[in-house]
Formats: structure tokens, sequence, C-alpha cells
């Protein structure tokens, strides 16, 4: 592994596989009476969150304290950010008090990679803008696998707001670096150009995208990165790509949806489909501190192969 | 050692649990990754030959538990694999199992991942080789075989389930 997590490009596919197999240990810490292990003891792992986040700000730090890392987190909304300090300078005075890891959460693309040329902390990147969102693909990853035994060779049809999405661009890359044939869809403007470059193949038919789909991944319509307007109505969306029973009658029978999460009930997601026995939502955020557990432990180490 | 003597000091082991513990049904076999494991599994079988009793059999991995884990500055992290102690080990009677007794870390870090487990009655230990130089003050219940080794030499449990062949060696390094 490298010194740092910055996105999905940083890792080979036998790193994928070493956090996914990694991962699949460090799950049964969960089920324990006690559910902690000693390897972190000593670390210092500093959570940096520039943008509102619940579900993986918990997740990493549940991972810290299963690991016995002692962990601290700063919420822009608390912290002297509001008074004009810059990223760089909140880093550097972080880096001052010397943490091991720094888990940033940025609305800015490329956020992690300036903290990682600053700082020796090892830096994870936990969602830097419209560019990477590395452990949420690794758990997507980790879940599909969980339940197809294999990634290889599997039609993955992600569909939603690919402009904004940057767990559309990790799971691109992470999805076709493992074989899958990946389809996405979603209307033209929030498609983002030339979305092939990502290895995937577009289509502006949900029903095309999700036909004999093993996988359906939905994204989360992002109202508060939009500064236009995209689509008509909320309603209209749903009418023309938000998925439904009747739409996902087109998988195969044993498809599987997932979400990353937050949920918009009624514009990309029906409730019957999120609700659903196919739906594996809640599974996905089980498997995320597993995740994260492995992603922690495996940077904690030298770096190389 | 070869595969005849590896066999009969196992069937040896297995007469000795039963004598030493009245109460074969609190028993419980943890074997530690990865040659523990195996090695667990045929005492479990050994036992039921002699018993009639099914031993519930555990596998241990003490990765995230090892002293020296964050003391390599450099090269990358162990594996890490799967433990899987498909029973409650509280008040049960454990019989921690490894291939080599060597400096006996592995066992310190054996003896903290199983209290995170639960609390039980009683923890022995098996090994199939005892080959000396211990670091910490801890002892064996039941030895296969005693090897006095130096520090520079490598001794190797080699098993059929994992090597293809049944073995102890030991080598110069």
């Amino acid at each position: 592994m490298k010194k740092d997590l910055l996105g999905i490009s940083d890792l080979t596919r036998d790193e994928i596989y070493l956090v996914l197999d990694t991962a699949e240990a460090m799950r049964e810490i969960a089920e324990r009476p006690i559910k902690k292990v000693p390897t972190l003891r000593g670390k210092t792992v500093v959570n940096l969150f520039y943008e509102p986040s619940t579900r993986t700000r918990t997740s990493f730090e549940i991972a810290e304290k299963r690991l016995s890392a002692d962990t601290l987190n700063i919420a822009v909304a608390a912290s002297s950010v509001l008074k004009g300090e810059t990223l760089v300078d909140t880093a550097l005075n972080i880096e001052a008090m010397a943490p091991d890891m720094i888990v940033l959460r940025h609305a800015s693309s490329g956020a992690g990679h300036l903290l990682a040329r600053l700082c020796k902390s090892r830096i994870i990147n936990a969602g830097d803008g419209m560019h990477e969102h590395p452990t949420q693909a690794l758990l997507d990853a980790f879940t599909i696998r969980e339940h197809k035994k294999r990634i290889e060779g599997l039609k993955v049809a992600i569909i939603g707001d690919l402009l904004h999405s940057r767990v559309l661009r990790s799971n691109a890359l992470l999805l076709t670096t493992l074989g899958a044939e990946v389809w996405v869809s979603g209307p033209r403007t929030l498609m983002p150009p030339a979305v092939e470059r990502f290895g995937v193949r577009a289509s502006t038919s949900v029903d095309e995208a999700v036909a004999d789909a093993d996988v359906i991944m939905l994204l989360r319509i992002q109202h508060e990165r939009m500064n236009g307007a995209f689509f008509p109505s909320v309603r209209e969306y749903f009418n023309t790509f938000g998925m439904t029973t009747a739409r996902m009658a087109r998988a195969k029978p044993d498809a599987i949806i997932m979400h990353p999460g937050p949920m918009n009930r009624g514009v990309e997601i029906a409730s019957e489909v999120a609700d659903g026995p196919y739906s594996v939502i809640l599974e996905q955020v089980a498997n995320g501190v597993a995740v994260r557990m492995a992603v922690l432990y495996l940077l904690a180490g030298g770096e190389g192969d | 050692m070869d595969a005849d003597r590896m066999a009969r000091t196992l069937a040896r082991i297995a007469h000795e649990i039963s004598e030493r513990n009245r109460g074969i049904e609190e028993l419980a076999l943890v074997g530690i990754r990865t040659r523990g494991v195996p090695i667990a599994r045929r005492l479990a079988e050994a036992i039921k030959d002699i018993n009639g009793v099914d031993v519930p059999t555990g596998a241990l991995d003490i990765t995230l538990y090892r002293d020296d884990l964050m003391r390599h500055a450099v090269g990358p992290q162990p594996l890490v694999r799967r433990t899987e102690i498909p029973f409650s080990i509280d008040d049960k009677r454990i019989l921690l199992v490894d291939d080599v007794l060597y400096t006996g870390r592995t066992i310190r870090a054996a003896l903290d991942a199983l209290i995170d487990f639960g609390r039980p009655r009683v923890i022995q230990l098996i090994v199939m080789v005892d080959r000396g130089h211990r670091e910490l003050p801890i002892k064996a219940d039941y030895v296969g075989k005693n090897l006095p080794t130096s520090p520079s030499q490598s001794v190797q449990v080699h098993l059929a389930e994992v090597d293809g062949r049944d073995e102890v060696e030991i080598t110069e390094s």
C-alpha cells in the first residue's frame, strides 16, 4: 500500500483484494462480546470533516475505536475554519500535534492530495468534492462479492446523479479493474462529459442499463451541488429514472439493490424498492465499518508492497 | 519426526487430555492459525474415537494482537485471517493448540484474544513441538516433543492439510 489512500486509482487489483480479504477477517470482530482489538493502541486518528456526514464519519469513528486508536473529530461547523483559517493552515496545525492518520472529507476535489503533500500523517480520503470516495467503493465491492461470490463478469448498473458523484468515479474504477461490466444511466444533463472514459457504458435509457443486471446501484440526486436546473422536476425525474419494482423486473431475478445513502425516497428510489428483500442498503452500512478497519490497519503498516 | 510418529504423538495427547479432564463435555479446542487449526481438528477426531464425544473446535488468528505489529517501520502489514469460534467459551475448558512453542509471544497474544471472547474456566496449552528459548513466562500443558534447538535453527511442522505431508523438520538458517 502507498502512504495514503486518496482514491481507487492508488490501488492495484491485488491491493483491492487485500483490502476486501482483510475486511472479511475484520467483520467477525463486530460479532464478539468485546468488539475491540488492541491493534492501533497508541495511534491517533483525526477525522477532519468539512462537509456534513453522518454515515461515513460514524463508520470511520467506530472502525477506529474497534481497533483501539485514539480518535478526534473535527467538524468544521464548530472549528476555527469559520474564523477564516485555510485548509492548509488547519492541516499544518493538526500535523503539529503529530497524529498518525487524518481522515478527510472536503467539498473540493483534490483536497486529500494537497494534505498528503503537506503532512507526514497518512491521509485517508473520505470523499473529496466530485472526485473520489474510495472506502465507499471498497465497501460496495465487498457487499457485491458477498452476495455474488465474485465481481468479474457481473453487470452493474449505476443510475442517478453521475455528474456530481464521487461514488460513481470510485466505483467505476474499482469495478472495471476487477472485471465487471459497468453501465451508467441518468439524464444527459447529469452525465459527466465523455463518461465512457471511466470504462463504463452509458445510456439515457434506464431499462437498457438495468436489463439483465446483477447489481443496481442508485446514486442520490445531490441538490446541494446543483447550481442550475438539471431536470424539470423531482416528479419527472422519478418517473423517468426512479427505481421501481416494475423497472427492477428487467434485471436478473436475483439482482441486488444498493445505495450509498443518504436516500431520497421517491426521487431516485421508490420506498418499496429501498425496503424490498433484494435491498442490501443496510448491509452496505454494516460492511463499511469492516472495510474501514481493514484500510486503517493496512495503512498503519509500512509503505511498499 | 515422521508421519507415523506424529500420529502416535497426537493419539497420546488425546489420551492425556481425556485422563486429565473429567467432564469432556466442557472441553473445546481452539487452534492458532495456521497450523494449530488442523492439529486441533485431528485432536478432536482422536478424542471422539476415545470418548465418543464431539469436542467443538475453533480457529484463532492472533495477528491483530501481535506485540510487534507497529514496530516494523517498513514493510506491509501481516495478513489478517478470520477468527472462527462458533461457540461460547464462557466456563469452558479451552485447549489452545499450536504447532511450535518458541518465545511464547504468540501464546501471549492468543490468551489476550481469547479473553475478548469470554471467561473460560481453564485454558490449557497443547503444542506439537517445544523448542525452548522462552521470552515470556509461558509453559505448555501437553507437549508432543521437546526439541532442544539453538536460536539460529528453524523448526517447521509440516501438515498434510497445509503442506501435503506430515513431518517435523529442523533447518539451519
